[in-house]
């Protein structure tokens, strides 16, 4: 079917179309831009498009693809480096030069890359739907490849084999593809979910000894600009157990992509020894890129993530930033002339949040395996004033807050998580899985606590009083809480120190508070604190 | 492509910089457009909205003179583009890229859109050359680099137009190369004009001005730094120079931008400024940067004045979101004489890591630059104490640290009008931590 522009604002542009449907895909103008079906009004069509549009004329052409924006589910997209469309950005480099060109298509699988199938059904067997029929080796991981359809097998693949083959063949003449295409706007479907009991290191000590994380669970990382979380992200994403990490740039940086691109090419992952962007996908909308694609990259590449997930594996999604996502959201509404709720947000900011953020959790899958999707959001209020709409709306829908806070980043303590006002919900059930392994590590957690709010209040008496005027035993405490800060709270992510597994975590602050415990009995004893102080110094040289 | 020219004698009606046409068989998203009045005179806008046969066109420039009836408005079936070419070196022009040195226009070597396209992420190359600018505060603890954008925030009154031209002196490359400037002056008063106007002369040819002064047109505000920018982009990636691209003032820049939409009846956002300007301004600064395999690179130093000295209000903040860093300038140490008065505490530079170290500054840099920190830091923690309980109140190494945190204001920051090379200004903060050994290890 064929259409014409009628009008044009910004990047909403009204069409002429029959038989359109809300979500469809239509590709606008002599450039063949691509657009999404936001309104309908009789016979005009309101199209949100993705990609720059100046220069397109009224009268030029639309045509409808026929169906909603997807993207494309299957081997080799683990690597990949995709803008908000899944058009893969080296792909579109080699085609269309170092600046991005509106109206370039390019196919997010590599069709042509060969890949060693292996069959795990013989033909005539009679398969389900979800039931895997091969495997075939990915980087790192065994990626399993399902039946769409039910049936009896009549041929299958296998040796040699890529993505533009067909996998195999059912008696009844249907054949089976390795990928398919899926509606980026749908949550992909899974039989039940299960509760969340594994933990999710992530190799910051202070998250994981003081707000541990349960892989299926979701965190939330609001602070002002300059508080690291970028930084704790991309650590985050480098270190943390998990089978595949999906990261977007959503309106951020591209010196910052630049940045990301080039360590994970060159780190390797410590558990595979293998290169760390092989178990990567990168989505990455940059803040020039247009808001519409902004808006789509988070559904874009949570629907990447889901598909891993979906083939049994853990998954961690990393988004940076949401509040990015929720301005183009704004964007697009009031360019609908939408009515405006809070700080010109639209009323629907809430329920599409949580809807998205529901896409995160452990499931049973369609094939009867266990996957888990947990993601890690950064969130940037304005003017660093957490009570604004995004922050809030977000925090009703996750599990964990790790508030980072102006004033430690000033100070140079990274991560600079606030460690009074964060909190994980996830806390008791992951403290529980790691006693197991180390059964001191609730009894240290609770001392680290409480040292750190003694300090709090002491820090206040002492704003009154002077140190000087602070007894012995709680300039002890001011003291152990001091090393607690400086030696296991911040962690550097530019040096060795970047990443902490459980073991070490724990023996440091095992040290700290062992010393602590040590020293306040020599105060007991009548020892003065100077001496002790002396002592100790001299001890570890 | 058209194949007769458009011309439009519809006007139906003339808004602040808006001007309403009806019966147009057909128009372009941006595209430019000439108005002339009824004397003849006419200025350039551009297509900002198209229903059916009904147009809104921004005009760029005055609005004065035009009528409904009898103005004509002719459409070029382009985007505005701008001439670009090694002939604008030297050159001073207007906010709509007409000359302002009563030289002639230069001859063109190529056109582009004004809005540029952005630069595939993958094809950026991570900005990494120490740049050395001369100051301490900045090459030690806020390091720029290559292909950075690193605005100074300022407060009326302070100095940034002084640093700013120090840094226009004297920033050096790595190696041999030499800095284009590209300078764009954004409701710039006549005063600073002509402060700006001396360092400008003693570039000899290696700059392009874009001037908009206080009285000029505010729609040429926000084409300013569009028109610096693909010159800047055209001189880094089509002829290989560095360019280093200073804009002051952007807090002029947002004001125009709350004042278009403001026409244009956008919903105003925190206070009233329209809630794309995150996008907006984005536009301009992720067009820094470097390119895989292309010399040359775009550096941006953009210069605001935060409205009551306030960091968190909606200019500083949302730029704070997008550039790489920011210089923020202190009225505090500017009372105290400090020059520069760089508060390091809130500055940042956040691609220092990799600009620093062996083999671009000094192998101690990265050590010596965590110790000022911590010390400072700690120091301006202690004032706070000092200030209730008084210094003998205090522990003996709680004193050192203050007294540490005013040696470093003292003699690592103020530098006065000094250039000191990075060599000297690592050596300057040695010497300052030798003599607190004792609390600062
Ligand atoms: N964990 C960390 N270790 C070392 N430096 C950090 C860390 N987190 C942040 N930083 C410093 O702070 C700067 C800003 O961090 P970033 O993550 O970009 O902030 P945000 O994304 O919140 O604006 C970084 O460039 C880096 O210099
Ligand atoms: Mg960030």
């Amino acid at each position: 079917m064929n259409g014409k522009v009628k009008g044009i604002s910004g990047a909403t542009v009204q069409v002429t179309l029959p038989d359109l449907q809300i979500g469809d895909r239509v590709f606008v103008g002599e450039q063949r831009l691509t657009g999404e079906v936001v309104r309908l009004d009789g016979p005009v069509a309101t199209v949100q498009v993705f990609e720059e549009n100046r220069g397109l004329g009224v009268h030029e052409p639309v045509v409808s693809a026929g169906g909603p924006l997807t993207v494309q589910l299957g081997p080799g997209l683990l690597g990949g480096i995709f803008d908000g469309l899944q058009r893969p950005l080296p792909g579109l480099r080699s085609t269309g030069g170092d600046f991005i060109a509106a109206g370039s298509t390019r196919l997010a699988l590599d069709m042509e890359r060969s890949f060693e199938l292996k069959p795990t059904v013989r033909p005539g067997s009679d398969v389900k739907a979800w039931q895997q029929v091969g495997t075939v080796t990915e980087g790192h991981i065994d990626h399993p490849l399902f039946a769409a359809v039910p049936g009896v097998l009549s041929e299958i693949s296998h040796g040699p084999w890529t993505l533009d083959r067909e996998l195999g063949r059912m008696q009844d003449g249907q054949w089976l593809q390795g990928w398919h295409s899926w509606p980026v706007r749908a949550a992909r479907p899974y039989r039940r979910k299960l509760s969340l009991s594994r933990p999710l290191v992530t190799g910051q000590r202070c998250i994981d000894l003081l707000f541990p994380l349960l892989k299926g669970g979701v965190a939330i990382i609001p602070g002002g600009f300059g508080t690291g979380k970028t930084v704790l992200e991309q650590t985050i994403a480098k270190f943390a157990d998990v089978d595949v990490v999906v990261y977007v740039g959503c309106g951020e940086r591209g010196n910052e992509m630049a940045g990301l691109l080039d360590e994970f090419s060159q780190l390797q992952d410590p558990r595979t020894d293998r290169p760390l962007s092989e178990r990567t996908i990168i989505v990455a909308n940059t803040s020039n890129m247009p808001v519409a694609a902004r808006e789509s990259s988070i559904f874009t590449a949570v629907t990447m993530a889901e598909y891993y997930r979906d083939l049994g594996l853990d998954v961690l999604f990393l988004a940076d930033s949401l509040s990015r996502w929720a301005e183009a959201l704004r964007e697009i509404s009031s360019a609908l002339e939408e009515m405006p709720g809070e700080d010109g947000y639209p009323t629907y900011l809430n329920s599409r949040l949580a809807g998205f953020i529901e896409r995160a959790g452990v499931v049973e899958t369609m094939s009867g395996a266990e996957g888990s999707l947990s993601m890690i959001l950064s969130v940037s209020p304005p003017g660093g004033d957490f009570s604004e709409p995004v922050t809030q709306a977000c925090l009703r829908v996750s599990g964990a807050l790790l508030m980072l806070d102006t004033s430690l980043a000033h100070r140079r303590h990274y991560p600079a998580i606030n460690w009074t006002q964060s909190y994980s919900l996830y806390s008791s059930e992951a403290i529980r899985h790691f006693a197991l392994e180390h059964a001191r590590w609730p009894e240290l957690r609770k001392q680290c606590r409480s040292l750190l709010q003694r300090e709090e209040s002491l820090r206040e008496v002492a704003e009154v009083v002077g140190m000087e005027g602070l007894q012995e035993s709680d300039r002890l405490v001011m003291r152990t809480a001091e090393k607690i800060r400086l030696d296991f709270l911040c962690q550097n992510s530019f040096s060795d120190d970047a990443f902490a597994d459980p073991e070490t975590t724990l023996t440091r602050i095992e040290r700290l508070i062992d010393e602590h415990v040590e020293l306040t009995a020599r105060l007991d004893e009548g020892v003065p604190l100077s001496e002790i102080l002396k002592e100790a110094a001299d001890a570890t040289g | 492509m058209r194949l007769a020219e458009h011309r439009y004698r519809t006007v139906s009606g003339i808004r602040g910089p808006l001007l309403f046409l009806e019966d147009v068989l057909s128009a372009r998203l941006g595209e430019l457009v000439r108005i002339t009045d009824p004397n003849g005179q006419s200025v350039e806008g551009e297509v900002l909205k198209i229903n059916g046969s009904q147009v809104l066109v921004q005009v760029f420039g005055d609005t004065h003179g035009l009528d409904v009836g009898r103005t004509e408005v002719a459409f070029a079936d382009t985007v505005k583009q701008a001439p670009l070419g090694q002939g604008c070196l030297g050159r001073v022009f207007d906010g709509s890229f007409r000359p302002r040195d009563d030289l002639p226009m230069f001859v063109p070597e190529r056109w582009a859109p004004l809005t540029g396209r952005p630069i595939n992420p993958v094809a950026r190359a991570h900005p990494q050359e120490f740049i050395e600018t001369g100051l301490s505060s900045l090459d030690v603890l806020n390091t720029l680099v290559r292909g950075q954008k690193l605005p100074v925030f300022s407060c009326a009154g302070l100095p940034a137009r002084e640093i700013t031209e120090q840094l226009l002196r004297q920033s050096r490359l790595p190696g041999e190369g030499e800095f284009v400037l590209v300078f764009v002056a954004i409701g710039l008063t006549h005063y600073d004009y002509h402060f700006y106007q001396q360092t400008l002369e003693g570039m000899q040819s290696r700059f392009v001005a874009f001037i908009n002064l206080a009285d000029d047109p505010v729609v040429e505000r926000l084409l300013a730094p569009r028109l610096g920018l693909a010159v800047a982009e055209d001189l880094a990636f089509e002829e290989g120079m560095d360019v280093l691209v200073i804009m002051s003032d952007m807090t002029n820049y947002c004001d125009a931008l709350r004042e278009i939409a403001t026409a244009r009846e956008d919903l105003p956002g925190r206070r009233g400024y329209p809630g794309y300007m995150y996008s907006d301004l984005a536009a301009l600064y992720e067009r820094a940067g470097r390119i895989h395999d292309r010399p040359g690179s775009v550096t941006m130093l953009p210069v605001l004045t935060m409205p009551e000295d306030d960091i968190t209000h909606p200019i500083p903040d949302l730029t704070g979101y997008i550039t790489e860093g920011q210089i923020v300038l202190s009225r505090e140490l500017h009372q105290k004489g400090v020059y520069p008065p760089v508060d390091i505490l809130p500055s940042l530079s956040r691609l220092m890591q990799h600009g620093i170290g062996e083999g671009r500054t000094r192998g101690d840099h990265r050590e010596l630059a965590n110790r000022l920190y911590r010390g400072y830091a700690k120091g301006r923690d202690l004032r706070r104490l000092e200030a209730v309980v008084g210094r003998d109140g205090m522990l003996a190494e709680d004193r050192e640290m203050l007294d540490f945190a005013d040696g470093f204001e003292r003699e690592f920051v103020h530098q006065g009008d000094d250039r000191r090379g990075i060599g000297e200004s690592l050596d300057v903060a040695i010497g300052l931590l030798e003599r607190f050994r004792e609390v600062l290890p």
